[in-house]
């Protein structure tokens, strides 16, 4: 048997949206085929789900200008703190250079949208890498504290420390015991 | 500005009032819910019509579910093991304080008897959870002490 299908996939696409955000319990309002009105804030976390969602579907939700330019920052602030060639130069100046921009203007609107500075959020992802060099068992502290470009290995401590309210050595007895605490678990389960 | 929701789980009056006030005086844009005890937290998580929260804050001792019984079991639930989870308590022994993060709370805060040193604890804490999220890092390394 063969059936011959006629279908308009705007209405399968509004149909698809309108299930979705009910599922999530989203209140909206259309305004046009492109346009939907979310009636409240929603966290970052659902609205992160949600596009996912409709990704699979193969709707993507557009960002604004300003999104894709503070995730152009994100990325070349990883892009720095995972290329080992880069911590000889100053941060600021290969922001400013690679983005085209004055280093004022784009911390400036960073901070904006982040509730965070600029600064801030590079140290959280050096002490974030941090964390997975020494997790790793395969470097010293004084080798990852040479490794992110900190001018001694007190200094790396320190950082840590104010971040996180943990010496890196409680730290790491902390995820050890934890890792082996779930893998108990899990097997036992 | 996205709106993070932040769930609280106290039993004390006092305590309660005074965290909400403290949240509602940062300049954030938060929602707040709060759970009377344990058995309230899990009810609530569990409920789908409920707002999944950023972070929860969750007071070690309450009655019928104490907070690390709480904690065991959003760990190990699929739908709600990825939340950040606070431990909000009074104790600051050492040992506490490790046993709590070995059972996989990501934050120990040392209740503040200061209101102005609540607000700062939490104003870090939820801009360091709200980082990760931006960032989109794992928090499975997410640990802080304050």
């Amino acid at each position: 048997m063969k059936l011959v299908l006629g279908y308009q996939s705007h209405i399968v696409v509004k149909k698809v949206i309108e299930k979705e955000l009910e599922n999530y319990g989203i209140p909206y309002k259309y305004h046009n085929s492109s346009q939907i009105e979310i009636l409240e804030d929603i966290s970052i976390n659902l609205y992160k789900r949600l596009k996912k969602t409709l990704d699979e579907y193969g709707i993507q939700i557009k960002e604004t200008q300003k999104e894709q330019f503070i995730q152009k920052i994100k990325d070349t602030v990883t892009e720095l703190v995972y290329n080992d060639n880069y911590y000889s130069y100053k941060t600021s100046n290969i922001i400013s250079e690679k983005l085209n921009l004055s280093y004022g203007y784009i911390s400036n609107i960073f901070s904006e949208y982040t509730l965070n500075t600029l600064e801030n959020y590079i140290i959280l992802q050096k002490i974030e890498r941090a964390k997975a060099l020494i997790l790793s068992d395969e470097h010293t502290l004084t080798e990852i504290a040479y490794i992110l470009n900190y001018s001694s290995v007190g200094h790396l401590s320190s950082q840590f420390k104010k971040i996180t309210g943990l010496t890196s050595s409680s730290f790491i007895k902390i995820v050890k015991r934890r890792n082996q605490l779930f893998a108990a678990q899990y097997n036992k389960d | 500005m996205k709106q993070i929701n932040v769930l609280l789980a106290d039993d004390d009056d006092d305590d309660r009032l005074f965290f909400s006030e403290a949240i509602e005086q940062l300049d954030l844009n938060i929602s707040l819910e709060i759970a009377g005890n344990g058995m309230e937290l899990l009810n609530h998580l569990h409920n789908p019509k409920s707002l999944t929260p950023d972070i929860i804050f969750l007071d070690l001792n309450m009655p019928i579910k104490g907070g690390m019984e709480c904690l065991s079991e959003i760990r190990k639930s699929d739908g709600l093991k990825n939340i950040s989870v606070a431990i909000y308590s009074t104790s600051s022994a050492e040992k506490d304080i490790e046993e709590c993060l070995i059972r996989g709370a990501n934050v120990y805060i040392k209740k503040p008897t200061d209101f102005e040193l609540l607000k700062t604890i939490l104003h870090k804490v939820i801009i360091m959870n709200h980082q990760y999220d931006i960032a989109g890092l794992s928090k499975e390394n997410f640990l802080m002490v304050t």
